[in-house]
C-alpha cells in the first residue's frame, strides 16, 4: 500500500474537525442546544402541561417589567448581592488572616469554618428557624435579656432579606477563606522580610503594602464566585419563607412562575433575563479586575 | 559610608533545633566577608538575624561598636538582597527602588494610598527621591527599565533590580542571601564580577551568603565556613585552602573533593604503609590514627615512575576506575594496585595528560609536602611530612 508523503491542508482540516467534533457535539447538546430553546420558549406563552402554544413576541419581557414581584424580587437579589458581595469577601480575607497565623490549632478553625459549606442547608435552615423565632430562639431570648425587645426576623419585610443575607454569608465565608489561605500560602516570605527591611513595619502597611496586592488574583476569583452564588441565591428562601413577607429574589420567582403556575414562556423569559445580568456581572468584573490583577 | 560588623556569641534555636551555636565574627569596615556552607548550617538565619528579621536568643550584633538589637531591621543602615529577589510584583521598578526612601522620608499618612497625592509637601520629597532613584538606576544601568513591573524582567535585570532597592539609600552593610543561585551559570558569572566591582566602588561592608566556595573564594576577603551552627574557620580564601583549620573545612573547600584517609602511627611514630614510610618533622604521636588530605590537583601523573618531576616523594601504580573529562582538566578515579589502599581522585590538566581511560594503569605521585594531617579529633596539625628513616 501506498502512503502519501504529506498530508494535504484540506485533510488536516479534516481531521482536525473530526478530533474536535465529540467535544463540540458534547456543547451543542448540553449548552447550545437548551439555551436556543430557553429563547424561543420566552417567546411564547407555553405552560407546562398544555399541547399548543402561541408565539407571543416580547410580551413576556413587557409583562416581567411591570411585573411587582419580579420587580421586587430583582431588587431582593440585589441588596441581598450587595450585603454578601462586600461582606463574603472582606470578612473571609480578615478570617483567613487569622487562620494562617494560627499554627497548631489552624486545622481546627479551618474545619469550624468549613462546616457550614459542607453541612445541608434545608437541616441547617430548620437550626435557623429555630435560633430565629420570636419565641424560643435564642437569638431573640438574647435580644430580650438585654431589653431590645423581639424581632420576627423571618417575617418582617423589612428584616427578612438582611437576614438571608447574613445565612447566606454564614454559609459562603468558610469557603472563600480555604481560597483565601491558599492564596496567603502564595505569598512568598521573603516578601514581608524584604519590605520590613525597607521599613514597611506594622500590620496596616503590610497588609496595604504586601498582603492586599499579592492576593488581587485571588480576590478577582472570591468576587466573582460570590457574586454569581449570591444572585443564584435560592435554597434560604425556599427553606426559610417560601417567599413570604416579600422575601422574593430572582431564582424563586422563576421558580413560582415555572413549578407552581406552570407559566413556563413566561419563567423562560425571566430566566433569560437572569442570565443576562449575570453575563454582563461577570464579563465586566473578569475584564476590569483581572487587568489590575495580573502584575505580568 | 561602610561599617564594622561584630557579633558575639550569636545563639539561635527553633524550638529543639539549635540553628546557630555561639558564632563570633568580627567584620571590618569595607570587608567583604561570605558565609559559606551547606544548606541547614545557620548561614542565612545568622544573616537575618542580624538584619533584624529574627531574634537571636543570647549574643550581640554591634555595627560601628554600637549594639544594634534593640533597633527595627529598617533603623539598623543595613540592605538586604534576597535569593528570590522579593520584588514587589505590583509595582513598576521604579517604586520597588523607590520603597525604602519612601518609607523612610514620607510620614504614615503622606504615604498611604490616595493621600500621598494631596498630602502637602509631598511635591518636592518625591522629586528628591526620584533623583535618587534615577541615579542609582543609572549606577546599574537599569534606567530603561524604570516603568516596567517585575514580571516582565529577566532573571539578570530582576537580581539588579533588588541591588539598586538595597543600594537607594546608601547602607553601610549589604547582606546578601545567595543572590546569584536563581541565575543561569553563564550570568552568574557576570554578576558575580559585577558585585565584585560594586563592592569596590561603594567601598560598604558585604556580608554575603552563599553554598557555593567558588562564588565565596572569588569576591571575599574573608570567608566563614559554616557547618551546624557553627563557625568552623573564619580566614582568607587562600588560608582555607592551603591551611584549613580541620578536615570539615579541607573537605568542603576545593573542588573535586580533597582525598583523605586514615592511617596509623607506628610505635616510632611513623607512617608506614607498604611502599611508604613517613614521619611528621614534629614526632606523631605513637599508635595513633592521623588522617591525610591530599588534593586532587596536586596529583601529578605519568606513565614512567622515573619521569616524576624531583620533588615527588611518593609513587604509586594505580588503575583508572571511572573519568570525568572537565575541558581543560580530567578528574579521574585511580585505585592503587596494592591492596586495601583507598582509591584517589586525580585532576590533571590535558597538557600533561593527553589521554585517559578506564581501566588504564599508569602511575601517581605526589610530593610529602603537599599532604595536610589531621589528628583524630580532626584539627589539622602544623606539621609536614618527610621521608622517614627506618632507625
Amino acid at each position: 500500500m501506498k502512503q502519501p508523503a504529506t498530508s494535504t491542508g484540506s485533510q488536516l482540516a479534516w481531521v482536525g474537525m473530526g478530533l474536535a467534533a465529540p467535544a463540540a457535539f458534547l456543547l451543542v447538546v448540553l449548552y447550545a442546544l437548551p439555551l436556543l430553546s430557553l429563547l424561543l420558549l420566552s417567546f411564547t406563552d407555553y405552560e407546562l402541561g398544555a399541547t399548543a402554544l402561541r408565539w407571543v413576541g416580547v410580551e413576556n419581557f413587557q409583562r416581567a417589567w411591570n411585573d411587582p414581584v419580579f420587580i421586587r424580587s430583582l431588587r431582593n437579589t440585589l441588596l441581598y448581592m450587595a450585603i454578601v458581595i462586600p461582606g463574603g469577601v472582606l470578612l473571609s480575607l480578615w478570617v483567613a488572616l487569622l487562620v494562617h497565623q494560627r499554627t497548631r490549632s489552624r486545622s481546627f478553625y479551618e474545619v469550624i469554618y468549613f462546616l457550614p459549606v459542607t453541612s445541608t442547608l434545608i437541616a441547617m435552615a430548620t437550626v435557623w428557624q429555630f435560633l430565629l423565632h420570636p419565641k424560643l430562639g435564642f437569638i431573640n431570648a438574647a435580644l430580650r435579656a438585654v431589653g431590645l425587645g423581639e424581632t420576627a426576623f423571618i417575617t418582617d419585610p423589612a428584616w427578612v432579606i438582611p437576614v438571608l443575607s447574613f445565612i447566606g454569608l454564614w454559609q459562603m465565608v468558610g469557603f472563600n477563606m480555604i481560597i483565601y489561605l491558599a492564596g496567603l500560602a502564595q505569598i512568598p516570605p521573603d516578601m514581608y522580610e524584604a519590605a520590613e527591611v525597607d521599613g514597611v513595619v506594622g500590620g496596616w502597611e503590610r497588609f496595604t503594602h504586601i498582603t492586599w496586592p499579592l492576593l488581587a488574583p485571588t480576590t478577582v476569583f472570591v468576587v466573582v464566585t460570590t457574586c454569581i452564588s449570591a444572585f443564584k441565591v435560592f435554597d434560604t428562601v425556599l427553606a426559610l419563607t417560601q417567599g413570604k413577607s416579600q422575601s422574593e429574589v430572582i431564582l424563586y420567582a422563576i421558580y413560582l412562575e415555572g413549578f407552581q403556575y406552570f407559566k413556563m414562556g413566561y419563567a423562560a423569559a425571566l430566566t433569560l433575563i437572569f442570565l443576562g445580568l449575570i453575563f454582563v456581572a461577570s464579563s465586566i468584573q473578569l475584564i476590569k479586575l483581572d487587568k489590575k490583577a495580573h502584575y505580568a | 559610608m561602610s561599617a564594622s560588623l561584630k557579633l558575639t556569641n550569636v545563639s539561635k534555636a527553633f524550638g529543639q533545633t539549635q540553628v546557630l551555636r555561639q558564632v563570633s565574627l568580627d567584620i571590618q569596615p569595607g570587608e567583604f566577608v561570605s558565609l559559606l556552607g551547606p544548606s541547614g548550617c545557620g548561614k542565612s538565619t545568622l544573616l537575618r538575624i542580624i538584619a533584624g528579621l529574627i531574634h537571636a536568643d543570647e549574643g550581640d550584633v554591634q555595627l560601628n561598636a554600637q549594639s544594634v538589637m534593640g533597633l527595627k531591621p529598617n533603623q539598623r543602615n543595613i540592605a538586604m538582597v534576597f535569593q528570590n529577589y522579593a520584588l514587589y510584583p505590583h509595582m513598576t521598578v521604579r517604586d520597588n527602588i523607590a520603597t525604602p526612601l519612601v518609607m523612610s522620608r514620607m510620614g504614615f499618612w503622606a504615604r498611604q494610598p490616595l493621600l500621598h497625592r494631596f498630602w502637602p509637601g509631598n511635591h518636592s520629597i518625591k522629586q528628591e527621591i526620584e533623583k535618587f532613584v534615577m541615579s542609582t538606576a543609572k549606577g546599574l544601568q537599569i534606567e530603561a527599565l524604570l516603568d516596567r513591573k517585575p514580571g516582565q524582567l529577566s532573571g539578570g535585570q530582576k537580581q539588579r533590580v533588588a541591588l539598586a532597592r538595597a543600594m537607594v539609600r546608601s547602607p553601610s552593610v549589604f547582606l546578601m542571601d545567595e543572590p546569584l543561585s536563581n541565575l543561569d551559570a553563564k550570568l552568574r558569572v557576570q554578576v558575580r564580577d559585577e558585585l565584585s566591582d560594586l563592592h569596590l566602588r561603594l567601598k560598604a561592608t558585604f556580608l554575603y551568603v552563599t553554598h557555593d566556595q567558588t562564588e565565596a573564594l572569588t569576591l571575599s576577603d574573608r570567608v566563614a565556613v559554616m557547618d551546624a551552627g557553627q563557625v568552623l574557620q573564619y580566614d582568607s580564601p587562600q588560608n582555607l585552602y592551603q591551611k584549613p583549620d580541620n578536615l570539615a573545612v579541607a573537605r568542603f573547600i576545593g573542588n573535586p573533593q580533597i582525598n583523605c584517609w586514615e592511617m596509623k602511627v607506628d610505635g616510632l611514630g611513623r607512617l608506614n604503609q607498604g611502599q611508604w614510610l613517613v614521619q611528621g618533622t614534629m614526632p606523631l604521636s605513637a599508635h595513633s590514627t592521623v588522617t591525610l588530605g591530599l588534593r586532587p590537583e596536586h596529583i601529578q601523573v605519568s606513565d614512567n615512575p622515573s619521569l616524576f618531576a624531583s620533588d615527588v616523594d611518593v609513587r604509586v601504580k594505580v588503575r583508572v576506575m571511572r573519568v570525568e573529562n572537565h575541558g581543560p582538566d580530567w578528574v579521574f578515579w585511580a585505585e592503587p594496585d596494592v591492596s586495601k589502599s583507598v582509591p584517589l581522585t586525580v585532576r590533571a590538566s590535558n597538557r600533561s595528560l593527553a589521554k585517559v581511560a578506564v581501566g588504564d594503569s599508569l602511575w601517581i605521585g605526589w610530593a610529602l609536602q603537599d599532604c595536610l594531617i589531621f589528628g583524630a579529633n580532626g584539627q589539622r596539625l602544623d606539621i609536614n611530612l618527610i621521608p622517614g628513616s627506618t632507625t
